[in-house]
């Protein structure tokens, strides 16, 4: 699988890059996270549960940074284990370019997902991702530059999106759990 | 002779509890103080078990236990074994990769099972499962045939991940045949991957009864003995008598459900360890993972030809792709059950066939509908047509000059068969006249004037049936016999209960079995009944898979009635005080020759169990058994042809006729056989357009739903136009040759062959999906 998209902050490179490494304001922007630490400079775990219908599963992602050049780009490996759900794993490149009253962020992500999600969602990882991130980003713009944000529609990978925060290695895990996500309610509609 | 005897359409008794929803099926079995199981499989195609943390699982109220493969081996349950022993072209045996029922420290494919949690009910099952903390080491896999040589080694004790290079025919002899030819057809293939999808996906109920220290397993198996010997001989679960093993109803199994499976041998151990009775049902994501594929092979063949186009040599070099066990009886498919049918119906008098059977990190392969035969018949088919298109002779006419003739039979092949009987020319005759093969050049151009391009294609196919002469299949490396058993046991009031060691998961045994023993008894059909499936009733089996149903098991109840006929024969003697072999016994009446003397068979079997003056050497009683171990195979044979019309601009390929004529020998149920060929056609087309098992490269299966799967439905299909010609077997006692798998068999190849022959192509893959046809349409 391979993504790729922008986005569009109302705030300084500077500012979003300090909130990308924020755990807490990361933790606020992804429902269902339970936990959210720094594991240090280059990383952090987290762990999200997702419940849907009678199936809930905990999700424990792994994310790594590297290739660190604050507050203009860095490279992550994210993993995230879903038990009996699968797992997904992942690496991304960031990049945060200054722009007239914001910052754009940009990212490419290539991943793949194992297990039950491997299985039954392989089509729509695409779609529920993108749909994951931009959700996040829309929490992640109230939290960083509020009043600033607006409400882009997403376009097609190839081209830019506009949105109002990117947040560099949360694409990747949102994606990761976002998978996984999808692959319940595939599990629980194929029973 | 009566409307319910053998030769009539008799509607099948069973199915009126299976579409009143009435079937008891093993979800069904429900016990009291039942646990739900849930398996914990692997996500990883290849990968080391570091550890595995049940403590969370454990604190989860409801989770009553949670077991691995660790506490499996300390109980000493063995591995599953694999039922054939194939040996090397350089006689060495084929290399065995151990297989416990719960992995221990490696994991070979994504779904392999390596725990089972046992819970009082299911959701607490599954959220023990999810609380179950396993670390691994992921390795990388071998996730495709094409890769498997030169990939990772999966197992230690396997080089190159080569299970054998198995050969059969001579070598030297079809080299010098293709020295002489005037012309080679050379053809390169491949037989895609399936998943079976029976509608009832596999399930089993343990139970274990401290007091008498005996095991029951319900579970959906083809040969629930063979599933009772397995596990005592080899797994050690239990010893023989101490196992009942019941396979109640089963909603379809196609081969899947032949095989012994990790999932019911944890299910039986697990009960013994707490306790209680211990059920487990796959859901169709874990069926889709877990349960045997079928097929997935890569083929080379080279066909020479005198200049007139008669055969002179075929060369056949195939893979093919095992899975990352041996299944139980994987390794006799791409080999006994292949290359022993690349003679196909044709004279040809050289055939080398050469097979290398690779281990992958990809779900086990196993028997599929057709098991090797499909596989065959394919190659054959394919490399005649085109053949034929080479050599701009008409491909009905190709065949013709190459078939084997009825004064030929017995027929010894190249690749080690006798074929008993056939008269290939008879169905592929019929089958034109029924496709109207003089008018396709008119419905061609009517096609073409839409936009449409239309082909036909034509499969004479032949197998193997009747599974088949234990002393060949012993000798060629089978573990178990191959015969099957039969038990009539007559009532007192002249009911009958029939025991047969086949096994009916929706062929309709207990109709076509009942015809049988109805009409030789001359009793009411209503009065016999059919007990199957069950370790604790039937005497021993060894299961229903390669149509050898009535083939073997029908005639095991032949040789039981005819015992039947001779004991009552003895005793109507006796009672009408003359001698045995003056008594003749017809529609139910023992008649002493020449005289007005005679007595129903109700009298007889009364007398039998109310034995009033019977002498010392007639012992009382009504009641015969009989194994019967048949010669040779059954060779079920014919033409399947298929038309086809395709849209150039959507690739979309409409099957608008197919004709099957099949030569099953004498047919006890029309409309059953009708039935079992509808079934086996319509898994062939699924094969042909739209199925694919297919793994990513990484080795994760990403075809594991029916969103990704493409399953046949009823507006994929055309109607159907059957008919039969009848060559009698010569060697079992019904003339019966089989029909489940020649639906499966015969139509790949016509269908191929018909697309083909629209798109003016060489070849093209299975599944001719619908963008594979676009692309060829538009020459992409």
């Amino acid at each position: 699988m391979q993504q790729s998209g922008e986005y569009r902050i109302g705030a300084s490179a500077e500012q979003v890059w300090r909130a990308l490494n924020d755990p807490e304001v990361l933790a606020q922007c992804i429902e269902g996270c339970q936990s959210m630490t720094r594991t240090g400079d280059d990383g952090f775990t987290a762990v999200v549960k997702a419940k849907v219908g009678p199936v809930s599963a905990t999700f424990t992602a792994e994310v790594t940074l590297a290739d660190l050049n604050p507050p203009h780009s860095y490279s992550l490996q994210a993993s995230a284990k879903g038990g009996a759900a699968g797992f997904g794993k992942g690496v991304a490149k960031v990049s945060l370019t200054p722009e007239a009253g914001g910052t754009l962020l940009r990212y490419e992500v290539e991943g793949n997902v194992g297990g039950k999600l491997a299985q039954v969602g392989q089509r729509l990882i695409d779609g529920t991702a993108r749909k994951m991130a931009d959700d996040f980003f829309a929490k992640f713009g109230e939290l960083v530059a509020p009043g600033a944000s607006e409400a882009v529609t997403a376009a097609p990978v190839a081209e830019a999106v506009k949105a109002k925060g990117v947040p560099g290695w949360i694409p990747v895990t949102l994606i990761v759990a976002g998978t996984l996500i999808m692959g319940l309610i595939a599990l629980l509609s194929s029973r | 002779m009566s409307d319910t005897g053998i030769g009539k359409s008799v509607k099948r008794r069973e199915d009126i509890r299976f579409i009143t929803g009435q079937g008891r099926y093993t979800d069904d079995i429900t016990q009291p103080d039942q646990t739900m199981a849930v398996f914990l499989r692997s996500p990883h195609p290849r990968a080391r078990i570091v550890s595995i943390d049940a403590s969370a699982a454990l604190e989860i109220p409801g989770v009553v236990g949670v077991y691995t493969g660790k506490d499996l081996s300390a109980d000493k349950i063995g591995d599953i074994p694999c039922g054939w022993l194939v040996k090397s072209a350089d006689g060495t045996d084929m290399l065995v990769a151990s297989r416990p029922p719960l992995a221990v420290e490696w994991v070979n494919f994504v779904g392999e099972t390596y725990g089972i949690v046992v819970a009082e009910t299911l959701a607490a099952a599954r959220a023990g499962a999810e609380a179950v903390v396993t670390e691994f080491e992921d390795l990388k896999a071998v996730a495709t045939l094409a890769d498997a040589l030169g990939g990772p080694q999966i197992h230690a004790n396997v080089p190159d991940n080569l299970c054998f290079h198995w050969e059969l025919g001579d070598g030297a002899q079809t080299d010098a045949a293709f020295a002489a030819a005037a012309h080679v057809t050379t053809l390169e293939l491949t037989n895609n991957r399936l998943i079976p999808n029976a509608m009832e996906p596999r399930a089993a109920v343990g139970i274990y009864d401290r007091s008498t220290e005996e095991f029951t397993l319900y579970t959906t198996s083809q040969n629930p003995h063979l599933e009772r010997l397995i596990l005592s001989a080899f797994v050690n679960l239990a010893p023989e008598h101490k196992l009942r093993v019941i396979s109640p109803d089963v909603g379809g199994g196609f081969g899947s459900k032949i095989f012994v499976y990790p999932e019911e041998t944890a299910v039986a151990w697990a009960a013994k360890q707490v306790g209680r009775p211990v059920k487990w049902t796959a859901d169709r994501s874990e069926a889709f993972l877990s349960d045997a594929h079928g097929r997935d092979h890569i083929t080379t063949a080279e066909l020479a030809m005198d200049k007139d186009g008669v055969f002179l040599g075929f060369r056949v070099r195939t893979r093919a792709n095992l899975g990352a066990y041996l299944s139980t009886f994987a390794s006799s498919v791409p080999t006994y059950l292949y290359g022993t049918l690349l003679a196909g119906q044709y004279r040809t008098p050289a055939i080398h066939v050469a097979v290398d059977g690779v281990y992958t990190n990809t779900a086990p392969v196993d028997a599929y509908r057709g098991a090797g035969r499909p596989e065959a018949t394919y190659v054959i088919e394919r490399i005649v047509e085109t053949a034929a298109r080479e050599l701009g002779v008409d491909p009905a006419e190709l065949r013709r000059r190459n078939f084997i003739r009825p004064d030929q039979f017995p027929y010894q092949t190249p690749v080690a068969l006798i074929y008993d009987t056939g008269d290939y020319e008879a169905s592929l005759d019929k089958a034109l006249k029924l496709v109207d093969y003089a008018g396709f050049p008119e419905r061609r151009k009517a096609s073409e004037a839409r936009g449409k391009k239309r082909g036909i294609g034509l499969s004479c196919y032949i197998e193997a049936c009747g599974l088949a002469p234990s002393q060949l299949a012993i000798q060629l490396g089978a573990g178990v016999g191959l015969y099957e058993s039969g038990e009539v046991r007559v009532n007192p009031t002249a009911s009958v209960t029939v025991f047969t060691g086949s096994h009916s998961h929706g062929q309709g045994h207990e109709t076509t079995f009942a015809q049988i023993v109805s009409d030789r008894l001359g009793i009411p059909f209503e009065n016999v009944e059919i007990v199957h499936g069950d370790t604790g009733r039937v005497e021993f089996g060894l299961g229903t898979y390669g149509s050898r149903s009535v083939a073997v098991g029908g005639s095991a109840l032949m040789k039981a009635t005819d015992k039947i006929i001779v004991k009552g024969k003895r005793i109507a003697a006796h009672m009408l005080d003359a001698k045995p072999e003056d008594v003749d016994f017809e529609e139910g009446i023992f008649a002493v020759r020449a005289t007005n003397r005679k007595l129903t068979f109700g009298e007889v079997a009364f007398a039998a169990y109310v034995p009033a003056n019977f002498p010392e050497d007639l012992e009382p009683g009504l009641s015969e058994k009989s194994f019967y171990d048949p010669k040779n195979f059954t060779f079920p044979a014919g033409t399947h042809i298929a038309e086809v019309e395709i849209d150039p601009e959507t690739g979309v390929v409409t099957v608008a006729k197919f004709v099957a004529v099949d030569d099953f020998g004498e047919v006890i149920n029309p409309m059953i056989v009708e039935g079992q060929v509808h079934g086996g056609i319509a898994q062939g087309i699924g094969q042909a357009l739209l199925e694919h098992g297919v793994y990513d490269g990484m080795g994760q299966l990403v075809t594991g739903s029916f969103m990704d799967y493409c399953m046949p439905r009823a507006d994929d299909l055309p109607n159907f136009i059957v008919d039969t010609t009848v060559t009698a077997c010569t060697h079992n006692p019904l003339g019966v040759k089989g029909c489940g798998e020649a639906g499966a068999i015969g139509s790949p190849p016509a269908i191929i062959n018909a697309v083909t022959d629209a798109l003016g192509i060489r070849d093209i893959a299975m599944p001719a999906s619908p963008e594979r046809v676009w692309r060829a349409a538009q020459g992409l």
